[in-house]
């Protein structure tokens, strides 16, 4: 782990500088953009950006993945390469540098700029062989990791709501239907501006992306809207923008809640494994909003998820 | 002018602003075309403003007036939620 980073630092610089040993004044230059363990590293120099892909990555996969980005460059942020490269074991691609939200203003997140480029990604055809959406993927790896934590007071209604999911939401079962091109993994920072600045907002990270249920990408902003974390406003500008761009993922007008239900509760239960066990690791109770994701969780266990659209199985 | 139930002398009153004739016998009241809806205008007006609306919440959800986390917007946990898988 420790020899892959100034591999992949060296790899970065090599991309931009094609002497090796250039003194260089690039800005940001082995700048460590994200370094989590089991998961990817990624390094910018300059203008370009390169990212090590979490271990165990399925190449095929990846390539099918890659292949979507660069067809589709007015939704996602094309990579430099549509061809990863090894490095240590590990598949790295290379991508333009873009501006991410800042972390610091969440209110100035650009929700109707999210929501438009999801409405365009779901009525984009997906090429044939791309696999399935990681998001339900993602979820049931959320709810291993709480279950390695043996007993914990807050686990249990966790649970309970996992468990009351339909099969295909806990990746139990391929998905019955809905099949459209889905980003799988949607949160403020996937998005970012390129060109740096003036340019118009993309979705970047690809490695969950894949065949699936629409509403899925949806599900994070209306997970925290129903817990009470993300305000109405912001939540009406987000549904408002996908409808208005012709979004497939809820129709059109009415209640969208029937098509994000069994997504919503899925991405609050993953939310809600993820801040039981980082508090568990941190030795501290849980925080007033992981709190809410959790109270949610135990107020799922007393109402159904609704049956929509084929998915009840 | 007289009411036509019991034949007691009406008498005019103003109420919000709509002339009605009221018997001074059996108290019963007498509208002209058009006063009725003039004073269910005039309740509307006075009535107490609609709770604010919501955009549709799952029922699951969390309970809606003073619950929200929203003064808490900022804080830190929820900045980090926001841009985590």
């Amino acid at each position: 782990m420790n020899a892959l980073l100034p591999a992949l630092t060296a790899t970065a610089r090599a991309a931009v500088h094609a002497k090796p040993g250039t003194n260089c004044c690039c800005p940001a230059p082995d700048a460590v953009l994200a370094d989590r363990g089991d998961d990817a590293t990624v390094v910018r120099h300059g203008n370009t950006v390169a990212k090590a892909h979490a271990p165990g990555a399925d190449p095929a996969g990846l390539s099918l993945r890659l292949t979507v980005a660069a067809r589709l460059p007015g939704v996602l942020l094309a990579p430099l390469d549509p061809t990863p490269v090894t490095l240590h074991g590990r598949l790295v691609t290379f991508w333009p540098y873009g501006i991410p939200v800042d972390p610091e203003t969440p209110r100035a997140a650009p929700w109707e700029a999210a929501a438009g480029l999801l409405a365009r990604l779901h009525r984009a055809p997906a090429p044939a062989g791309l696999p399935a959406m990681r998001g339900p993927a993602k979820a049931a790896r959320a709810i291993r990791r709480l279950r390695a934590l043996g007993h914990h007071p807050a686990a249990a209604p966790v649970l309970r709501a996992w468990a009351a999911l339909p099969a295909w939401a806990r990746a139990e079962s391929p998905l019955p239907s809905a099949r459209h091109l889905c980003h799988g993994d949607l949160h403020l920072g996937q998005l970012v501006r390129h060109p740096v600045d003036t340019g118009p907002w993309r979705l970047i990270d690809v490695d969950d992306l894949g065949v699936g249920d629409p509403a899925w990408d949806l599900a994070r902003p209306a997970a925290w809207y129903a817990c009470g974390l993300l305000p109405p406003d912001e939540w009406t500008r987000f549904l408002a923008a996908y409808r208005q761009e012709g979004g497939p993922a809820v129709p059109t007008a009415g209640d969208p809640w029937p098509a994000l239900d069994v997504p919503a509760r899925a991405l609050t239960v993953q939310t809600a494994a993820l801040a039981v066990v980082k508090s568990f690791a941190a030795e501290r109770p849980l925080d007033e909003v992981e709190q809410a994701v959790v109270d949610a969780c135990v107020r799922m266990g007393t109402i159904p998820p609704e049956l929509t659209r084929g998915c009840a199985t | 002018m007289q009411c036509p139930k019991c034949h007691a002398p009406m008498h005019t009153y103003n109420r919000n602003g709509v002339q009605i004739e009221q018997c001074s016998g059996c108290r019963g009241i007498f509208l002209d075309y058009g006063e009725l809806e003039a004073l269910t205008r005039v309740e509307a007006q006075w009535a107490q403003p609609a709770p604010q609306a919501y955009p549709a919440a799952p029922a699951w959800g969390a309970p809606h007036g003073g619950h929200g986390h929203y003064d808490h917007h900022r804080h830190k946990s929820f900045g980090h939620m926001l841009f985590s898988s």
